[in-house]
């Protein structure tokens, strides 16, 4: 659905996207992690036909960006929900819509319908004759997705969609992108925030001017270091240890009467290690997992960029 | 070009120019100045100067009288335009709205009529209550109806459209700088000036305004809309907008 090969753009000497490689499946929803200027929104303006490329090349749906009649092709098909909402705070929310719907030449049946249906899912169908001006910030967020959707985009990007936004708008907003994933929507969703990533997203790229690292959450999370496994003994001592490295090829720490052991394939080799455990006497009281977090598996890369 | 989604655009910027105080004030407080208030003028020059006034000054009085919709027109149009351009860059709305499928040159040509018609509009009326009131102020000293003839004809039809084009286009290469709609609009009312000039000379009686002064005067604005075009056009283009226009 997305393809990007080598993707690159500058503005005079600085380079503010180089080289980006990957591909966004139909109905995925792909997350865009990295810090302030790191490319984010670059990326995004270059996928919507705002900017152009410097180089390399990318696809929506066979439709190349930077050729002029592709370009309105790829506009139609997808839908912005950009970091400034820029709603028209004179118009109502159903004149704002309505704006929209006309300029992606939907019927009058079809905007009407479409736009009920979205403001009654984001809750302001009630006030669809105010003032977009008069609304909180959380509203115009949730107006400003209905705006990209009024069309019915198989693509929606998202730049920062819950930045700035209280915890309450922000799950609203979070869950209504849940809803339209089920839709089988492709979502590429810009965000600073890693929580949101890891739930909502199927894959996430890591990109700070370059992409640093792609995969699903949990390969990511793998990647940084292998997962622990945290063994709690009712007793751990030295002499046990050193047993235990004989029937073990696994390195691990005693700290605490609890044994970290490092694992690659934790279904495989848990039971193999418990059993090693108390074969040497050791009594198991509990057996966690410990996986790196998003978050630390994110700042770990970004750091190592610097 | 599809006129279609210029159309869309024009009557959405209308909409909201419609909802706007400041915008209503500019498409409602000249016309009416120079509709109503210019014929009392007359009025009162015709009573304070009675016989003494002769028929060639009132007629050149009514037609210099008649060159301020000209003025109008390049003036309205820019505090429109300057609006809207600027408007959208301070409401952010410019990004969502150049990810739609329309065309630079749509958007352009949307802006334009959106700030051209309402404008042009209200300087019509304006100028019909001008014409209807200066010939009845004046029909008793002239003994005839002095409007409508074919130096208003000119001014209204050919010179005003032309005025209020370049207008636009002015706002447009102005805007793309300003971060005001206010500081936009007081360079943009900045392409009057040579009106005024022309209005000064007429008024010392260095310039006569009558039809082939109307012409002419058409010809250079003509000039100067194709010149404005090309200028306007270069500016306005999504990726200028998108990285430069902030």
């Amino acid at each position: 659905m997305i393809s990007v090969e080598n993707l690159t753009r500058k503005f005079g000497e600085l380079t503010a996207v180089e080289g980006l490689t990957f591909q966004v499946e139909e109905g995925e929803v792909f997350g865009f992690l990295g810090p302030n200027g790191a490319g984010k929104t670059t990326t995004v303006r270059m996928l919507c036909c705002l900017i152009s490329k410097t180089s390399g090349d990318a696809r929506i749906n066979d439709y190349h960006i930077g050729k002029e009649a592709d370009s309105l092709q790829i506009r139609k098909m997808i839908g912005l929900v950009p970091d400034n909402v820029g709603l028209y705070d004179d118009l109502s929310a159903f004149e704002n819509l309505d704006f929209y719907g006309k300029l992606y030449e939907c019927t009058e049946g079809r905007r009407k319908e479409n736009i009920e249906r979205f403001l009654k899912m984001l809750e302001l169908w009630d006030r669809k004759d105010a003032r977009a001006g008069s609304f909180s910030k959380g509203m115009k967020q949730k107006l400003a997705l209905a705006r990209a959707l009024v069309h019915e985009p198989k693509i929606l990007f998202m730049d920062e969609p819950t930045a700035n936004l209280d915890p309450e708008s922000a799950k609203t907003v979070r869950d209504f992108i849940m809803e339209i994933k089920k839709q089988g929507r492709t979502i590429f969703l810009n965000t600073h925030n890693l929580d949101e990533a890891q739930r909502i997203c199927d894959r996430i790229g890591i990109i700070k001017t370059k992409l640093l690292s792609i995969g699903t959450p949990e390969q990511l999370r793998k990647s940084l270091a292998g997962p622990k496994t945290v063994i709690r003994l009712a007793q751990a001592s030295e002499a046990m240890a050193n047993s235990l490295r004989k029937l073990i090829p696994n390195k691990f720490e005693v700290s605490d009467n609890k044994l970290l052991i490092d694992v690659t394939d934790p279904d495989k080799e848990n039971p193999s290690i418990i059993a090693a455990i108390t074969s040497i006497g050791g009594q198991v009281r509990e057996v966690t997992q410990l996986v790196p977090t998003l978050e630390e598996v994110y700042l770990q890369i970004v750091k190592e960029t610097k | 070009m599809r006129i279609s989604k210029a159309w869309i655009v024009a009557a959405k910027d209308i909409r909201v120019f419609l909802r706007k105080r400041y915008t209503i004030y500019s498409l409602v407080v000249f016309p009416i100045i120079i509709g109503i208030g210019l014929p009392f003028v007359l009025n009162v020059v015709i009573s304070k100067q009675g016989a003494l006034l002769s028929t060639q000054h009132l007629t050149d009085l009514m037609s210099a009288f008649a060159f301020f919709f000209a003025i109008g027109a390049s003036v309205i149009p820019t505090l429109l335009a300057s609006y809207s351009l600027v408007g959208e860059k301070v409401e952010k709305s410019l990004e969502p709205l150049l990810a739609a499928p329309i065309t630079d040159s749509e958007l352009l040509l949307g802006k334009g009529i959106g700030a051209f018609f309402p404008s042009i509009g209200s300087l019509y009326i304006g100028s019909i209550v001008f014409m209807v009131l200066s010939d009845l102020f004046t029909h008793s000293t002239l003994g005839y109806y002095y409007f409508p003839n074919w130096t208003i004809g000119i001014l209204l039809l050919i010179l005003m459209p032309l005025l209020s084009v370049l207008s636009v286009e002015w706002s447009v290469i102005v805007s793309a700088r300003a971060t005001d709609p206010r500081a936009a609009q007081l360079q943009g009312v900045l392409i009057a000036i040579p009106l005024f000039f022309i209005y000064v000379a007429t008024e010392v009686g260095a310039i006569k305004l009558n039809t082939t002064t109307i012409w002419i005067i058409s010809g250079a604005a003509f000039i100067a809309d194709i010149i404005l075009f090309f200028l306007s056009t270069k500016t306005f283009q999504r990726e200028e907008i998108l990285t430069k226009w902030n």
